[in-house]
């Protein structure tokens, strides 16, 4: 019925998500993953969702396929009037193919539970396997196929049932480079063209590449909790360009959407949720952070950087650089304006200094701006034998935040003590100490 | 399309289409095998369905003639039991899994019942089936499979549990989205995923089989004394008979139905249970069986299999529930209903506590059980010091067959082999040793223990030894660690995670065979150790239940304290520092 002209008029809404909030576990305790979120899925458009990890885009998903019940807000689909109910089908980061099960028999397996007669079942199997490209792989295992491959049997499983609403769970982030390109591309002349017979797609990501290069429209999330942070409309023409400039703009119109601080959130204390020690530290390592400082300073960015640039240069998603950028922003190593990166004197220092030069430069910061490891280096330099079980600190950051939240940050705050000496960590005691600290 | 196909390695397919050729000399072999087998089966089957006085009436002879046919009774025993264990497995766990409840009882059960020498049973269960089936050799029989029954159920219901509740998130996502009825999912995802680990139980739990088959098929029960025709039987009579030449034919006996079994049946479905492993990327190493290809090559796998897709095609025809999609539905479990879920558990186990002490302690005192608990320390002591020096003996000789490839191909199934050898067949020989030399029974009984249960020890550290990766072997043999440095730093924290799992099996079976090995005859002599398998032994020869069931559960308490004070962080200790991953 569709062709790219007639999908543009996206008007008929198909699913409404209606203030739905989340927590992770049970009760009030949980740490929260959605907070408030609401939109309206509307036929004819390819929606993404893009945002990092634990901005509770996969939690959202769930919610609208129905594998999670959201703890407020529902889900709400458009009647249909006479025709069956709507359905959905959702493509998986991981593929999820049964490994005993036959290609076929995987793409069968929608079917199946529909109890769609066996003949029927056979025919439109085969007919979605060969509108996929996988003809001739039928009694194959999935084992036997590459990476693409597989995913395009998740595919084939997913439209076979004919939904009308397909979700897809950073479909081929778990691809490389060159296969997820042709996929993306096979993916988008079958809905261009109308082949599918499905109504609306959304896809969860954190390329924004991707999802520029896809979607008709994309909802920016905000992490920790998740709460929809901007709308933008894709109006690019399709086939998309990535070296068209409007392309590129629009790329870095998004890099500073993410970056930009909520106007409510403290300025001083980064982006991490949480302040003074309550504060959530991401898993980033010393060497990356240095990694990171040394490109920047070094031509041809020369202490500031487009961070879309720095990505591509790199070969990091976001889900890696945000962290990483705004780690240096906490230590004061560098400033995030607009879709760029700055680099401080103090950063521009580090890069040319010695190994053991960095390591002070390192360990002024982490003292000066880290309220976690200030809090753990005084208690040890207070006691006598300068030592503190890590169970303490743990208990600590458990008040304020959930376990594992708790588990990583601490782990963060150990490893960026160990790296800038300012106090060591024994594991098999879960003990803190000054031993080998400077 | 870019693609290319990753792994070229097996593009061979299952189909179930039958071949339209002629018949080719693989299916006459198979043809041939298997109605052999059938016919074993029907003439097996058909000593069961009589009465017990036949028992009298026709004794287990020590006549050569009628070995194979013991033998061949002793296998239906096993695979009988077997089955059962397949249905107490396929219903337990998986009610354990579906149900947070039944969970809430059956887990621990299963992990207690592992621990609880199943030899010690035998006085109960067969007063129990005798009385259901008075003066049948059924009930006798039924006994027997029980036995067998318990030493194999627990660990495979407790593996399957644990594969049901380890399946993939994603697949179970999947499997919701496309809303699966329970039978379709149970079908699909849940029997295929905990297939490989299930199968691989069933095997260990086959071999540990023997070992009670042997104990259980001639019995004394106070004053009832049972012999079932098989090589159990045989066995002991040969040893009340001091008959050398028939304990040999024994010993022969059972290698050869031991490797038959193993070949026929458990390595064709080892490898035919490859395919349900869970893994992404085809394995390079596919366990063969000369069986299972040769079966594949005919026409006979479909007929074969028949029975079992035909129960599968049932299931799912009578599995009507409508597909439905929608919200995933979470009820919040009702605080009443928690409570008084909670409250009937409690009264349960108060009532199990008071029926218990009331049924020990009206025949014995406090200091009886005292006593007991002497004698499982001079038990335990046993255990220890036995897994001490198995440990001495077999990690080096497992490390240095591990490190060969082609040794440890061939001796890695020679090593499970004899696990799975009854050892109480070779137990006279230490008796005639201990009486003509004069030695103490308390030193020199011990080592039977251990005589079936080290090779779990040798296998494991075999197994763990080949997979030390190689660039970690090249990299101590380049800076030259050797000697002492090289087993501290290298080879044993490399083996620990499997010596551990080997050392939890082979201790929890020394315990299990103290009842058997504390206590020994041949002919007339009789040579008794001190120690908790004596008491047992003793109080079920003479039928005394009270000390019967104290032993038990005196055993059973050291036992599962051993795993849990021991075991268990030894362990946790592997998995979190040494597991190379």
């Amino acid at each position: 019925m569709a062709t790219a002209f007639l999908r543009a008029p996206a008007s008929r809404p198909l699913v409404q998500v209606e203030h739905v909030s989340h927590r992770y576990g049970r009760g009030d305790g949980g740490a929260p993953v959605l907070d408030d979120v609401s939109l309206t899925l509307h036929e004819d458009e390819v929606v993404g969702l893009l945002g990092r990890s634990g901005s509770g885009k996969s939690t959202l998903l769930r919610s609208i396929a129905g594998l999670i019940r959201p703890d407020e807000g529902r889900v709400h689909f458009a009647d249909v009037s006479g025709g069956p109910a709507h359905t959905i089908s959702m493509v998986f980061q991981t593929f999820a193919l049964f490994p005993w099960l036959t290609v076929l028999q995987n793409v069968e397996l929608g079917l199946e539970a529909q109890r769609v007669p066996a003949d029927e079942r056979r025919t439109r199997a085969l007919a979605a396997i060969d509108l996929i490209g996988l003809d001739g792989f039928e009694n194959a295992y999935p084992k036997e196929l590459s990476g693409g491959m597989r995913q395009r049997v998740g595919l084939a499983r997913a439209i076979v049932v004919n939904p009308s609403l397909l979700l897809m769970d950073e479909p081929f982030s778990a691809l490389d480079v060159l296969t997820a390109e042709t996929l993306r591309t096979d993916l988008l002349d079958l809905w261009a063209e109308g082949r599918m017979p499905i109504k609306s797609i959304l896809i969860v990501t954190h390329n924004i590449e991707e999802a520029v290069l896809m979607c008709d429209r994309i909802l920016v999330f905000s992490s920790n909790p998740g709460r929809v942070a901007a709308e933008i409309k894709v109006d690019l023409p399709q086939p998309r360009d990535r070296l068209d400039p409007a392309f590129r703009k629009l790329v870095d119109d998004i890099y500073a959407q993410m970056t930009a601080r909520a106007p409510a959130e403290p300025v001083r204390d980064g982006l991490f949720p949480g302040t003074g020690i309550q504060m959530v530290l991401p898993r980033v390592s010393t060497n990356a952070l240095a990694g990171l400082i040394e490109e920047v300073d070094a031509s041809p960015f020369d202490g500031r950087a487009a961070m879309a640039d720095l990505a591509d240069q790199l070969q990091l998603e976001v889900d890696d650089l945000f962290p990483m950028a705004e780690t240096l922003q906490l230590l004061r190593f560098a400033e995030l304006q607009g879709a760029d990166i700055l680099l401080t004197p103090a950063a521009r220092r580090y890069a040319q200094a010695d190994v053991d030069a960095r390591k002070a430069l390192f360990a002024q910061a982490l003292l000066a701006h880290v309220p976690l490891a200030q809090h753990i280096r005084r208690i040890l330099d207070e006691r006598s034998g300068h030592v503190a079980p890590a169970r303490r600190f743990r208990d600590e950051l458990e008040d304020h935040m959930s376990e594992d939240y708790a588990d990583e940050t601490l782990r963060t705050v150990t490893h960026w003590g160990r790296y800038a000496e300012v106090f060591a960590y024994d594991e098999d005691a879960d003990r803190f100490s000054l031993d080998d600290a400077v | 399309m870019t693609d290319t196909v990753a792994t070229g390695g097996r593009v061979r397919s299952f189909s179930r289409i039958l071949r339209l050729t002629q018949p080719n000399r693989a299916d006459v072999i198979a043809f041939v095998l298997l109605i052999g087998i059938a016919a074993l089966l029907v003439r097996g089957a058909e000593g069961v369905a009589e009465p017990l006085s036949r028992l009298r009436v026709e004794p287990v002879t020590l006549d050569p003639r009628y070995l194979p046919y013991y033998a061949l009774r002793t296998v239906i025993r096993m695979f009988a039991a077997l089955a059962a264990s397949l249905v107490f497995t396929l219903v337990v766990a998986t009610l354990a899994a579906r149900s947070r409840r039944a969970g809430q009882i059956i887990v621990p059960m299963l992990d207690i019942l592992q621990s609880v020498p199943i030899l010690g049973f035998l006085t109960f269960t067969v007063t129990a089936f005798m009385g259901l089936f008075p003066g049948q050799i059924l009930g006798v029989e039924l006994a027997a499979v029980f036995a067998i029954f318990t030493s194999q159920a627990w660990n495979m219901a407790f593996s399957f549990y644990q594969s049901l509740r380890s399946v993939p998130s994603d697949l179970d996502e999947v499997t919701r989205g496309f809303a699966l009825s329970p039978v379709r999912r149970f079908l699909r995802l849940d029997l295929p995923f905990a297939t490989p680990s299930l199968v691989w139980n069933a095997m260990m739990s086959m071999s540990g089989g023997w070992f009670f088959v042997v104990a259980s098929e001639a019995i004394t029960v106070g004053n009832t004394t049972v012999t079932l025709p098989g090589v159990g039987s045989w066995l002991a009579l040969a040893i009340a008979r001091k008959d050398f030449t028939a304990i040999g034919l024994a010993v022969l006996a059972m290698g050869i139905v031991i490797l038959l079994y193993d070949q026929l049946v458990f390595r064709p479905v080892v490898a035919w249970a490859d395919r349900f492993r869970f893994e992404q990327t085809a394995s390079t190493e596919r366990p063969q069986s000369w069986a299972y290809d040769l079966f594949r090559r005919t026409r006979l796998l479909p007929v074969l299999f028949a029975p079992v897709t035909a129960l599968g095609q049932l299931l799912l025809r009578l599995d009507r529930g409508r597909a439905r999609q929608g919200q995933a539905r979470i009820r919040e479990p009702s605080i009443v209903l928690e409570r008084l879920w909670q409250v009937t558990i409690l009264v349960a186990v108060v009532a199990a506590l008071w029926l218990a002490g009331r049924y020990v302690f009206a025949t014995l005192l406090l200091s009886d059980a005292v006593a007991v608990f002497g004698l499982a320390c001079i038990t335990m002591l046993r255990v220890v010091v036995l897994i001490a020096l198995a440990s001495l003996v077999w990690v080096p000789i497992g490390v240095w067959i591990g490190l060969n490839p082609k040794w440890a191909e061939r001796l890695q199934p020679v090593a499970q082999f004899l696990a799975a050898f009854p050892a109480n067949v070779l137990f006279p020989f230490a008796v005639i040793g201990i009486v003509h030399w004069r030695l103490s029974p308390d030193i020199w009984l011990s080592p039977l223990m251990i005589l079936g249960t080290q090779w779990y020890i040798l296998f494991n550290v075999i197994a763990g030894a080949s997979a030390i990766p190689t660039d970690l072997r090249e990299a101590a043999g380049m800076f030259g660690v050797r000697g002492w440095q090289w087993w501290r730093q290298v080879a044993l924290p490399g083996v620990f995670p499997y010596y551990v799992t080997g050392a939890l099996t082979a201790s929890g079976g020394s315990w299990n065979a103290s009842i058997v090995a504390e206590a020994v005859s041949w002919g007339t002599q009789k040579v008794e150790a001190h120690g908790l398998g004596t008491f047992i032994a003793k109080a079920t020869e003479t039928g005394d239940y009270p000390r019967v069931a104290l032993g038990i559960a005196v055993m059973s308490m050291f036992v599962i304290a051993f795993n849990r004070l021991v075991w268990r962080p030894m362990y946790a200790f592997a998995e979190r520092r040494l597991r190379l991953a």
